[in-house]
């Protein structure tokens, strides 16, 4: 363990704010992009279940 | 050939039925040549420094305006579609409207600079290179900018689109061309800057007009 | 005569089997893989005789800028392919590719600034590298809007393939020119990049999150590629069969 302290290991040497800054906004920015693709997933889902279900509403209501 | 010719004499035939539109970009270089040294003020040192790529940019810009009508006319009369359709090679027939749009927008500003330069107080011999810059790099601007007028060809917001695709592909000819007349200045001459504008002429003349039709291909089939 | 693997995957409804298998083996490494990363730079790396811990940031920066220009290529090659091969999966994998190798271009610009204030004192130096990787980030841009601005897939996907080819076509010619204009200036003569005898801790921290990105990415991309086919193939019936339609069932 090459830091003192855990208060040290925040510090950074004084550097804390662009230290943290940079691979705070990182991890954060992958995340958001992460979340993204999911709720993109998600309704493209929604969407093709809707378009399913209203097809099958079609069909069946078209029958005799 | 004879093809390439008559297209683009059709071109410039149009073009000086309706010289509203190629004034209207003639204008914009000018204004905004004049606009520079209200903002900056008018101390010539200042003014003397800032001028070769204050006047880059503005012909970048204007470059840019008369872009997005490249294709548009013909593309909605039809006339595009029967160049596609047309046994004449489209490389060739691109290589006619990029002409055209050089002759009829990158020409007159190359015209113009001598003027505007004694705007920002510049040396003859810089007004001289900064001509000559121009007179090279207008060119590659309207074989570059072509790619992107065919990519965006009808779409909404089809202009921002095309400043936005192109603009990232100007910069090496703005770089060597302003360069040239800073690299003047300071002494060490600008003929390294120009012979690189001349290779990017060479390499975007050859590339382009393929690069273009395939564009159109794209964007019409 | 044996097929091709490859081209077998080339077809939609595998490729959406293949990437949903992959996809989560392949987060879960990269998680493994930064958590490692970070361990090597920040706990284990020495401190930087002239910048002090704020050095650290390379172990981000260094990595995305990379995976930035990868990206790119990796578009251009599909984008190759698009075109020559008319292969639709190929266009969708550019399309995919773009937003993570854009997001990575911003943090490549983001960090970068974060390093040279307390470095060089200033949020922003025009030096080559930064330069460059400002304008690698507009050609990102430009490709994912001329590409929402295409209705018609097909349409969308060739002029984007050609947009990412004749940018990558550009992109030495771009550096060169900015680096030209970098010295004939004679700005600060600053470089980003670190001197080549490095501590060999600091390479492999750089390494592993380097690899980090690397895979995430492909991960991202086949777990985007998924969503961008079942929209373009909805109508198919393999499409309409498969289990995570079914309501009720977790997406």
């Amino acid at each position: 363990m090459r830091w003192e302290s855990w208060s040290a290991f925040w510090h950074m040497g004084g550097y804390a704010l662009y230290v943290w800054g940079s691979v705070g906004v990182s991890f954060a920015l992958l995340g958001v992009e992460a979340w993204w693709a999911r709720r993109e997933r998600v309704r493209t889902l929604a969407w093709l279940r809707a378009e399913q279900a209203a097809h099958a509403h079609d069909s069946t209501g078209a029958q005799p | 050939m004879s093809a390439l010719w008559s297209l683009l004499r059709r071109d410039l035939l149009l073009a000086l039925r309706r010289p509203s539109e190629v004034l209207t970009v003639v204008f914009f270089f000018v204004v905004v040549a004049a606009l520079f040294p209200l903002a900056v003020g008018p101390e010539r040192a200042t003014l003397r420094m800032l001028a070769p790529g204050v006047l880059w940019v503005g012909a970048l810009l204007a470059s840019l305006l008369a872009l997005n009508r490249l294709f548009e006319a013909d593309h909605r009369d039809g006339t595009l579609e029967q160049m596609l359709l047309s046994g004449t090679p489209l490389t060739l027939l691109v290589v006619a409207k990029i002409a055209a749009h050089w002759v009829l927008c990158g020409l007159p500003l190359v015209l113009l600079v001598p003027l505007l330069g004694v705007l920002f107080d510049l040396s003859g011999d810089a007004l001289g290179v900064l001509a000559l810059s121009l007179l090279i790099g207008t060119p590659v601007l309207s074989c570059i900018g072509a790619i992107g007028a065919a990519l965006t060809l009808g779409l909404r917001g089809g202009g921002v689109l095309l400043a936005l695709l192109v603009l990232p592909l100007f910069v090496p000819v703005l770089v060597f061309g302003a360069g040239a007349v800073e690299a003047l200045a300071a002494g060490l001459g600008s003929g390294a800057h120009l012979s690189i504008l001349m290779a990017l002429l060479l390499l975007s003349g050859l590339f382009s007009p393929w690069a273009c039709a395939q564009a159109l291909r794209i964007a019409l089939e | 005569m044996r097929r091709i693997a490859w081209t077998h995957y080339a077809a939609p409804q595998t490729f959406y089997g293949l990437a949903g298998v992959c996809w989560k083996p392949l987060a879960l490494l990269a998680l493994a893989l930064a958590l490692a990363g970070m361990w090597v730079g920040f706990m284990v790396a020495p401190t930087d005789a002239q910048q002090g811990e704020g050095y650290r940031i390379i172990f981000v920066h260094v990595p995305v800028s990379w995976m930035s220009m990868i990206i790119y290529l990796a578009m251009a090659f599909w984008g190759v392919v698009c075109l020559v091969f008319r292969a639709r999966m190929a266009g969708m994998l550019s399309q995919a590719l773009a937003p993570t190798g854009a997001l990575f271009a911003f943090l490549s610009l983001w960090t970068g600034a974060l390093w040279g204030k307390p470095m060089w004192g200033a949020w922003w130096v025009w030096d080559a590298r930064l330069t460059s990787e400002l304008i690698l980030f507009f050609l990102y841009i430009g490709f994912i809007a001329l590409t929402s601005a295409i209705q018609d897939p097909r349409r969308a996907d060739r002029a984007g393939a050609l947009v990412a080819i004749v940018g990558a076509v550009n992109v030495p010619i771009i550096y060169f020119s900015v680096k030209w204009w970098n010295t004939l200036h004679q700005g600060a003569s600053v470089s980003l990049t670190r001197s080549p005898s490095m501590a060999q801790t600091m390479l492999w921290g750089m390494l592993l999150m380097a690899l980090a990105c690397w895979v995430y990415a492909l991960a991202m991309v086949l777990y985007r590629t998924r969503s961008l086919i079942l929209q373009r193939e909805r109508h198919a019936d393999w499409v309409a069969q498969l289990p995570e339609l079914s309501p009720g069932v977790r997406p």
